[in-house]
């Protein structure tokens, strides 16, 4: 089933072209990475499927509506969860309070003021703990946790809403190498187990190919290849591209993950 | 009104865009590099009028004397506010910005009474300028060429200004910690003597601002106030940090001033209307206008966020203990009226409506991350209705039940502005929104009772001793507390402090900032209402001061001085500034400077706050503190 249809997606920044002409689409349950080089479109790609950035054309349909010009809040109503490239949680909260947070908003509880939020939904912010592998820490507060492990609440709060598609932007930026792979590998699992469709950014290409089902591969704003792990590997324009650059570094190493 | 007595006041409103675009363009620069609101920027400019005063006095009349006596002042402000810069804003770099603010604050105090003591009560009005003291023949009307002088010398300035900024090395230095004050830093820009010598330049421009006014208006002792609201209206309206837009702003604001006492009243359609009258809010409706469209002013850009995300403490339950102390100190209060004289529960019931105005206060500026300078207009709007309402319609109980609500749809409304803006923005326009409600009320003789208030609002027959009313302030301002304590532990409060704690995230969970910070906004203006409404039956009488700027001032203090930090901290904060005010003003003369000088040492000392510190020591004895 296709949860994420985009097509001739444009957006331009004065005389450049950010995206120019994007289209791909993206099914339940599927793993979708979105690579290029520096400056290649993709936050700008990510922005505009978000909300924060506006289209100059093209669509993009979420479970057939239409998400261009929507606010980010309306596009998780949805059912959109997002983590961001630098972590974003709320410092002044425990890490299971940053669930309940989103969880009350779930349940349109935001503006009671009569009851104790910190009692509201305790036991499903703690499934959701136990789902990312950091319910040991659900009382500490945000601001002094692990980089690793703000990653990780990142994604419990971002299932808070019973997601159906996942956009996660650099999930591994800033982690050493060995959480990469296990914060990749805990996000595989739950995406399949729940049929999240995930489309997410990444630099380093072990995390890439060892997890993505598909891979879209942007340059100058245009999608120049698209397909599997080894298709796109095997690709002349995309090797030219990161050769180019000089960051394949995970050519050789990658093929041994897939 | 014919078309040459326009053109005159035109040049009148440039004249005194001059002096105005003096002062904003120093308080410009000195926020823009270090990111201080200088309060006591007026009383540098007050200290440049009267040190004028002196000096030319001093240096006797002739053009020398006079021409050396100005420039001079403005030497001596300058000098000055690099001491201050050197001996107190230092300490204080790294202490939360609103410390900063707080400190300034009592500058004002300080050289308020210092100027008091100086020069006296009386208004002086310095000589006219030797040289300048003639008039010319405009349109066929006389016009004072010292002013013709002022309204080229904003120009000039302007472009001393630009050339200073532009083609020296200090100038880069400036512009570079303006745009990006870490970057400078860490590309090995000496802060300390950058931040010293902006302040003098910017006290310089304020004390000749001050001081080139002299022949033109007395110096009085309340220029400090007036003079500061006018220019922080400029800085906002040209776009913190941009010295073209203050010019740009002084001139609209200055043109627009003039115009509208020149214009005086209006009979159209029927209607009179008197544009003297707006004279008082006239900039202050062009600085809401100019934030609404755009809401960095019209040259400003929109401050960077600070790269290291500053992460607020976590607010936990009340523990046992605390919970136990809250209530014993609550029976305490409730056994007081056994113990005491008629004058400790005046005092009381005073301190019990400044603890609930300072919550409601810290409820927006704390957990919220909105930080309002203009919170006595809720304040004001309460008390005003509860006498309104009292005096024309409602028993007494009924007028102080509904009173809250009015505050609260004045809330809604100012409100709904605000929470567009975030920062230092957001503070300017809930002063502006305050000013324009106490000009209102200050200027509306027939329905508030003008500058004279009213008088008459007594409490119902059953409350109307001391004892009762003190128990009436103790439901009331205690529950208030309590409810507005209780509201940020609840889904509400969660969702104030998402999107405080980090708007991004709470947009990507659903939130919407703006609906929650709004109604946030309204819900304080409600309990600030209340504490207007008990305020004014406790007093029997309302007069403008309850919705003034010095009144609002008043709040933030409080907050700050006990800790933003800390629930209780508001609370502390009014006991002890209620208290400290009483008891100074009653030993000396000059209480305000001891206030200030009390505040200094409280900033100095307890950067935390009071209620900060003890929590501070609290863990640190019984160590529960998280490494």
């Amino acid at each position: 089933m296709t949860v994420l249809r985009v097509s001739d997606l444009c957006k331009s920044y004065g005389g450049v072209q950010a995206v120019c002409n994007v289209s791909f689409s993206l099914d339940a349950g599927e793993i979708l990475a979105l690579i290029g080089p520096n400056g290649a479109g993709k936050t700008t790609c990510f922005n505009l499927l978000n909300g924060q950035i506006a289209a100059d054309s093209g669509s993009a349909e979420f479970e057939g509506r239409s998400l261009i010009g929507m606010q980010p809040r309306e596009i998780w109503r949805l059912g959109v969860g997002r983590t961001f490239q630098i972590t974003a949680t709320f410092g002044s909260m425990s890490v299971r309070e940053n669930v309940q947070t989103a969880l009350l908003n779930f349940h349109g509880k935001l503006t009671s003021i009569v009851t104790l939020a910190g009692r509201l939904y305790v036991d499903e912010a703690m499934a959701l703990l136990e789902r990312v592998g950091i319910a040991a820490q659900a009382e500490r507060p945000c601001g002094v946790l692990a980089y690793g492990d703000l990653k990780r609440v990142e994604l419990a709060i971002a299932l808070a809403n019973h997601p159906h598609l996942l956009l996660m932007d650099e999930p591994t930026a800033g982690m050493a190498p060995t959480e990469r792979v296990a914060l990749m590998q805990l996000t595989a699992e739950l995406a399949r187990a729940s049929s999240i469709a995930v489309l997410f950014t990444e630099h380093d290409m072990d995390v890439v190919f060892a997890h993505a089902d598909r891979i879209l591969v942007l340059n100058h704003g245009t999608l120049i290849a698209e397909g599997k792990p080894a298709e796109v590997r095997a690709n002349r324009q995309v090797q030219e591209v990161y050769l180019g650059s000089g960051s394949v570094y995970g050519a050789a190493h990658g093929a041994e993950h897939a | 009104m014919s078309f040459s007595a326009i053109f005159v006041q035109l040049l009148n409103g440039l004249a005194s865009a001059s002096s105005l675009f003096l002062v904003a363009a120093g308080l410009s620069l000195i926020f823009g590099v270090t990111r201080i609101v200088n309060f006591a920027h007026g009383s540098l400019y007050m200290l440049g009028t009267y040190t004028a005063y002196s000096l030319v006095q001093w240096f006797g009349g002739g053009i020398p004397g006079f021409w050396s006596g100005v420039l001079l002042s403005g030497v001596i402000v300058g000098l000055f506010g690099a001491l201050v810069e050197r001996l107190l804003l230092r300490r204080l770099y790294h202490a939360p910005e609103l410390l900063q603010l707080l400190a300034t604050f009592a500058l004002v105090l300080i050289i308020s009474d210092f100027t008091l003591w100086a020069w006296g009560p009386e208004d002086l009005l310095g000589p006219r300028a030797p040289g300048l003291a003639g008039a010319i023949s405009i349109a066929g009307r006389r016009f004072p060429e010292y002013d013709l002088f002022l309204i080229l010398l904003g120009p000039l300035v302007l472009g001393l200004l630009w050339l200073l900024l532009t083609r020296t090395r200090w100038g880069t230095l400036v512009r570079a910690a303006t745009e990006d004050r870490e970057m400078a830093g860490a590309l090995g820009v000496n802060q300390a003597w950058l931040f010293t010598s902006v302040f003098a330049l910017g006290s310089f421009l304020a004390g000749l601002g001050g001081a080139i006014q002299i022949p033109r208006e007395p110096a009085v002792l309340t220029m400090d106030l007036s003079i500061l609201s006018d220019v922080f209206v400029v800085v906002v309206v040209g776009g913190m940090g941009s010295i073209p837009g203050a010019f740009l702003a002084a001139v609209i604001i200055g043109v627009l001033k003039a115009m509208c006492i020149g214009i005086g009243n209006v009979h159209a359609f029927g209607i009179d209307f008197s544009f003297s009258k707006l004279t008082l809010v006239v900039e202050f409706i062009v600085m809401a206008v100019v934030l609404v469209i755009r809401p960095w002013g019209l040259f400003g850009r929109s401050q960077g966020a600070p790269r290291a995300a500053s992460t607020e403490p976590p607010l936990n339950l009340p523990s046992p203990a605390l919970q136990k102390l809250l209530l014993a100190g609550l029976i305490m209060l409730a056994l007081l009226p056994l113990a005491s004289d008629r004058y400790t529960l005046v005092l009381m019931t005073d301190i019990l409506v400044f603890a609930l105005f300072a919550v409601s206060l810290h409820f927006i500026m704390g957990p919220a991350g909105m930080h309002s300078f203009g919170h006595a207009a809720y304040f004001g709007l309460g008390a005003y209705a509860a006498a309104l309402l009292f005096k024309h319609v409602l028993p007494m109980e009924l007028a102080l039940a509904l009173a809250p609500f009015a505050a609260g749809l004045g809330a809604l409304l100012f409100g709904w502005f605000c929470v567009r803006l975030s920062g230092v923005y957001l503070a300017m326009l809930t002063l502006a929104f305050a000013q324009i409600a106490w000009s209102v009320v200050y200027q509306w003789d027939s329905f508030t009772g003008g500058s004279n208030g009213m008088v008459g609002v007594w409490p119902a027959q059953w409350l109307a001793s001391k004892t009762t009313f003190y128990y009436l302030a103790l439901v009331l301002c205690a529950g208030g507390t309590m409810v507005l304590w209780r509201i940020l532990y609840s889904p509400f409060g969660y969702g104030l402090r998402a999107g405080r704690d980090s708007p991004l995230r709470a947009d990507a969970i659903g939130i919407d900032v703006r609906r929650q910070q709004w109604l946030g906004f309204a819900l304080a203006g409600t309990f600030a209402g209340l504490a207007g409404a008990v305020y004014a039956f406790s007093k029997g009488s309302i007069s403008p001061d309850a919705l003034s700027i010095p009144r609002s001032v008043d709040g933030l203090v409080m907050v700050l001085m006990g800790g933003i930090q800390t629930l209780t901290g508001a609370v502390a904060g009014a006991a002890v500034f209620t208290w400290l005010q009483d008891s100074i003003s009653r030993q000396t003369e000059f209480w305000r400077a001891l206030l200030g000088g009390i505040i200094l040492f409280l900033v100095l000392v307890f950067p935390q706050g009071i209620a900060g510190f003890i929590r501070e020591r609290w863990e640190a004895r019984s160590g529960r503190s998280e490494a």
